[in-house]
């Protein structure tokens, strides 16, 4: 298999492994995929609560070289975008960028959904955050 | 010494022809070209003679009689005919075959067909260690069966089935016993006699020898084995396969047949030592790696390891100057994961996770440490950047997490 040159720099040079700490409030995990499946993704941003940015983005992906390099190039993209420029981009993107042959189309759909499983569990968590300050707001009766 | 790279590890998917083997073959494209089915003149004369010196040498290789080997284009031909050879002429004495889920796709693929035209087929499963069980076999036959079918070696995990005990077996209940012995002969020892079996099949390609040519062994004595032939036009090979003989194939493949069987024992002995240093160093320099199949009952230069957390492709990416196999679906065309893995038990995770190395007469010690250290790094980097292996350090069981599957 014939690998783009941009899929073999994001495998040789990944951009943002790691892992920010998951009980940090404003920090969104996505856990996507499974072993069985030979796919297995976790993207986590960080996003500053006041102006809705992404200031950091790591990942940690269990699969082939267009799986690595699909959600590598997803952090590279996540970081200084705010979560509405997140939620747009698609898998198409990433097939374009990385010259993704159809076999591996699926490895960037992965991606895209770890990106939104990212930012929906921040936004559950901020609404928890958000229900739990109202409560605490209310004068106790 | 300077190794040459890329490396080449993946000797069960096909061997370089031997030097020697090249050297045999080459007068018969330009010299000794005529055809070993022309009576009437020397240059057939010739090449028939050839045919008949390479028959000889691999009927050697296997303990037979020259007469009982029949060139084939190869053993997956060597397969089809043996299967449906038999299915079709003992077709009034029964219409089920026993045979294994870890065999070859050319065994597989042919039972399959088989079952359209109304055969059955019992596909034995295998325990952890890639065995067959012989209890189960017992129990599978009928009065019906008319042919029993498991390989004697398996080309991706390298295990070595009971075949002499399946063949004492197929004996007592008198019903043919065929093996795919492909990835055995010129390995280890092979003699029909002794396995007590009736049909066999062989690959020139997978012992040094040229692409496009193998053969299949059959019994002509105790019992006598009646093939239909699949192949019409001629009658070529006593009937059973027509078509004008591949004479320079087969005389490399005779060729590479008696080297094998005179540099078995030596070159067993060296791959093995390999082998096992591939094995131990792996072993010594990471944790959760799991051979697959049994380590006692196995090839002597074969070996298929998993590398928990670790992707299949992935890995052989990093080792891109290292030619070897996964069982990883995406390494497959059809995204399936290795179906011998699967039927060992395993679990796809860890049949994504596989490697498979298969050393060769002309593997060196420097390669397989080049090997060994490259994994080990590869390996080492990709954990650390596996969810799977944070949630397994973090004391979480994999198993029995809910997956988020789309």
């Amino acid at each position: 298999m014939a690998y783009s040159s941009k899929v073999i720099d994001h495998y040789e040079n990944p951009r943002n492994v790691g892992s920010l700490p998951k009980e940090d409030p404003n920090v969104g995990t996505g856990l996507v995929g499974a072993p069985e499946c030979g796919d297995v993704m976790k993207l986590q941003v960080r996003i500053n609560p006041q102006t809705g940015v992404i200031d950091d983005a790591k990942f940690k992906t269990f699969g082939c070289g267009s799986a690595i390099a699909s959600s590598s190039l997803a952090t590279e993209w996540l970081k200084g975008r705010t979560v509405n420029e997140a939620l747009a981009i698609k898998n198409t993107d990433i097939v374009t960028e990385l010259s993704l042959p159809p076999v591996k189309i699926h490895c960037s759909v992965l991606a895209e959904d770890a990106i939104k499983a990212a930012i929906n569990d921040y936004k559950k968590k901020q609404g928890a955050k958000a229900t739990l300050a109202q409560e605490q707001a209310q004068p106790a009766l | 010494m300077a190794i040459k790279l890329p490396i080449y590890m993946d000797y069960h998917a096909t061997t370089p022809v031997d030097p020697r083997v090249v050297e045999t073959i080459v007068p018969y494209f330009t010299q000794h070209f005529g055809n070993a089915a022309s009576r009437n003149h020397p240059f057939g004369w010739e090449a028939e003679e050839a045919v008949d010196k390479a028959r000889k040498q691999v009927a050697d290789l296997i303990g037979a009689n020259a007469k009982e080997v029949v060139f084939t284009s190869g053993a997956t031909e060597s397969d089809n005919l043996a299967i449906k050879g038999v299915a079709e002429m003992y077709r009034e004495k029964g219409n089920h075959i026993v045979t294994c889920v870890t065999e070859h796709k050319a065994v597989i693929d042919t039972c399959k067909r088989l079952e359209k035209e109304g055969y059955r087929v019992t596909y034995l499963g295998v325990q952890k260690n890639g065995l067959v069980s012989l209890d189960e076999l017992r129990n599978a036959i009928t009065d019906k069966t008319i042919l029993i079918t498991i390989m004697t070696a398996n080309n991706e995990i390298g295990v070595i089935q009971p075949i002499a005990e399946i063949g004492a077996i197929a004996k007592e209940k008198g019903i043919l016993f065929h093996t795919d012995a492909v990835q055995a002969v010129g390995k280890i020892p092979f003699s029909v006699n002794d396995l007590k079996v009736d049909m066999a099949s062989m690959s020139a390609h997978k012992m040094y020898g040229p692409k496009g040519v193998g053969a299949l062994y059959v019994r002509r004595r105790n019992p006598r084995v009646l093939l239909a032939p699949i192949i019409d036009g001629g009658g070529h090979e006593r009937g059973m396969r027509s078509g004008t003989l591949n004479v320079p194939g087969i005389v490399g493949f005779g060729k590479a047949a008696e080297l094998c069987r005179t540099e078995m024992a030596t070159d067993a002995e060296r791959m093995g030592r390999l082998r096992d240093r591939l094995n131990d160093k792996l072993h010594n320099g990471l944790d959760e790696i799991y051979v697959n199949g049994s380590i006692e009952r196995r090839l002597p230069h074969s070996l298929n390891i998993s590398f928990a957390y670790v992707e299949g492709e992935s890995l052989l990416m990093g080792i891109n100057d290292v030619a070897v196999s996964s069982g990883s679906a995406c390494t497959s065309a059809s995204l399936e994961p290795s179906y011998v893995l699967k039927a060992l038990g395993a679990g796809d995770d860890l049949a994504h996770s596989s490697i498979r190395f298969g050393l060769g007469r002309w593997t060196t010690e420097e390669e397989v440490d080049y090997v060994a250290d490259k994994l080990i790094n590869v390996v080492t980097r990709l954990r650390e950047m596996s969810p799977l292996y944070e949630l397994a350090k973090e004391g979480v069981d994999l198993a029995t997490m809910q997956w988020e599957v789309h």
